[in-house]
């Protein structure tokens, strides 16, 4: 029997020339990932049970983005004891304040994963990856120490769902808008345990940060990762980026899977999440002119915090000006990005516009600083969850959307269509 | 090895940011941890759960981050086992790495309500409701899991 593109990545790393679902694998793993949250809990697990040595020091990266610039006290003391670690152990990717970015727009962009690699990750975007045609999969704590000790992983080899991604995405849908309407069709368990196989001819039509995007979010699916086959555009990103030496992964014709879906990007609308479950999507034609009005936006993080979010959102904040009694925080999700959006002058179009520009942080998608929200408080995001809490006080409530939809929300001063302003 | 306890019942997609909120994740201290744990869902959780006690939820429990915090803060509340319909990968796999027991069981997870008393046997996956009398049977770990519990978590297993 075939096997699908995860399997395949799966079994070159276990020294298998096949696998199958269910199958439990040990692995060679290319990257090991960290953050400022979870490091300091690895770092604890690591010398408490008396490891001396990481597997190889260029293939772990600590990524200080979640509370950085340090929020508080506590905060500072935890990225202190990454530091450390990172020091004593020479870790050639410990990336603290000034270096870093949001490690799932930070490892892409440096070349630090790519086409074929297995790579984990103590934070549960890291099947952002998957874009680039990687098997990449969040993790906890203890697996990242056993990982940077033992260079390998366990893992459950998962079974599939595959979707065949059919048409042209039309006017302003974007990859966070085909995610969330597969979300809103199969819901936030409806690919658990599983990986999520995108294919089909209209993926040459989503661009490299639509596809990040997309992978980014399997996890809201409840999947283990999610994986594009590698084409020009990915071979086009990842020449002269990558540090390791891709290799291409074609899922076998008889490969099998749980469950296709077909999707057509053409019919796809604007979609939005209401709280408290990436799956409670709603198009833009089905949330009337006010029904949402909005405290304040957020457009940034690991999963819309690249170029080409920051320049649909600045196209449509061009001449005109955020409702008033809306905050708008624009987060560039890492340092290259921050100067390269500069440069193009969209600072210039989101000041002008009365949006607040801000250093490269995971900050409030998580409720970790910069733009929490008050009780009663509501606001349109461009990150990836909005459970109960997440940004904030308990009563309040995260409607996730893709930066054209939250720009044009900021405009309006409620949730409505890009096409509307 | 077996676990008896008063039931606290959870419903369906609790998520990591509800077990554990963000705003407490600058800090990585057990205990502190565990005087936050279910707040955002459940104020009063704290101050009832008891050593030993059990957790019941239905689908999709676990759901979100990745952040090993919540399995954490969740055995040291004091609770002894997580009984569920399903849990979120991740969340199912911190559990086993730092040894909270946790069992999948459908049936289980759907009939007992919240306040009944539950005991586990590790051994067999047998799930008896003291309260109504009623056994269930839990799906039994695999060979190789069962074997990263028995060496007390991932690390001892690897540094073997």
């Amino acid at each position: 029997m075939g096997m699908t593109m995860s399997q395949k990545i799966l079994a070159a790393h276990a020294g298998l020339d096949e696998v199958k679902a269910g199958q439990l694998i040990n692995a060679e793993l290319d990257m090991v990932l960290g953050n400022d949250v979870t490091s300091p809990v690895a770092i604890n697990v690591f010398e408490e049970n008396g490891a001396t040595a990481v597997f190889d020091n260029t293939k772990i990266a600590m990524i200080m983005d979640h509370f950085t610039p340090n929020k508080d006290i506590k905060a500072a003391t935890l990225v202190k004891q990454t530091r450390t670690f990172a020091n004593k152990y020479d870790i050639k990717n410990f990336m603290d304040v000034g270096m870093m970015g949001i490690e799932h727009a930070l490892l892409p962009e440096k070349g630090l994963v790519g086409p074929g690699c297995l790579c984990i990750g103590a934070d549960s975007h890291t099947c952002t990856y998957g874009a680039l045609g990687a098997f990449s999969t969040g993790v906890g704590s203890t697996d990242m120490a056993a990982g940077m000790i033992s260079g390998k992983a366990w893992f459950k080899v998962p079974s599939a769902v595959k979707f065949n991604l059919t048409g042209k995405p039309q006017g302003y849908v974007s990859g966070k808008d085909v995610i969330l309407h597969i979300i809103g069709k199969i819901g936030v368990d409806g690919a658990l345990y599983k990986s999520m196989e995108f294919c089909g001819d209209g993926v040459k039509y989503l661009n490299i940060d639509d596809r990040l995007c997309i992978a980014n979010m399997a996890i809201e699916a409840g999947a283990k990762n999610g994986i594009f086959p590698v084409d020009d555009i990915t071979r086009e990103y990842c020449n002269g980026r990558y540090q390791g030496t891709p290799v291409e992964y074609t899922a076998d014709e008889d490969a099998e899977y749980d469950e296709e879906y077909t999707i057509d990007l053409s019919k796809i609308r604007p979609t939005v999440a209401f709280p408290h479950l990436p799956e409670n999507t709603k198009t833009v034609d089905e949330i009337a002119d006010g029904e949402v009005k909005i405290d304040q936006c957020v457009i940034g993080s690991c999963t819309n915090g690249r170029i080409s979010d920051l320049r649909a959102a600045a196209e449509i904040f061009k001449g005109k000006h955020i409702a008033k009694g809306v905050r708008c925080i624009v987060i560039p999700g890492t340092q290259k990005i921050w100067l390269q959006a500069m440069h193009e002058g969209l600072f210039d179009i989101f000041v002008e516009a009365g949006a607040v520009v801000s250093t490269p942080t995971c900050g409030p998608c998580l409720g970790g600083h910069m733009g929490i929200l008050a009780a009663g408080e509501k606001a349109v995001s461009t990150t990836n969850r909005n459970f109960v809490g997440r940004m904030g006080h308990v009563d309040s409530e995260v409607y996730l959307a893709s930066p054209a939809v939250a720009a044009a929300s900021a405009v309006a001063g409620f949730i409505t269509d890009p096409d509307k302003v | 090895m077996n676990a008896k306890g008063t039931v606290h019942k959870f419903g369906d997609n609790v998520d990591t940011d509800v077990i554990i909120p963000a705003r407490y994740l600058n800090t990585a201290s057990h205990k502190e941890l565990a005087s936050h744990c279910m707040e955002d869902i459940d104020k009063e959780f704290v101050n009832k759960v008891k050593e030993g006690d059990i957790m019941v939820a239905e689908k999709n429990f676990g759901c979100g981050s990745s952040r090993e915090h919540a399995p954490i803060a969740i055995k040291a509340s004091g609770i002894s086992c997580v009984i569920a319909s399903t849990f979120a990968r991740i969340f199912y796999r911190n559990s086993i790495n730092i040894g909270l027991p946790i069992l999948e069981c459908d049936e289980a997870a759907k009939d007992i309500k919240d306040g009944d008393v539950v005991s586990v046997n590790y051994d067999t996956g047998v799930i008896t409701n003291e309260t109504t009398g009623k056994t269930y049977q839990a799906e039994p770990f695999p060979e190789f899991i069962q074997n990263i519990i028995q060496k007390g978590g991932l690390i001892n297993s690897i540094l073997e």
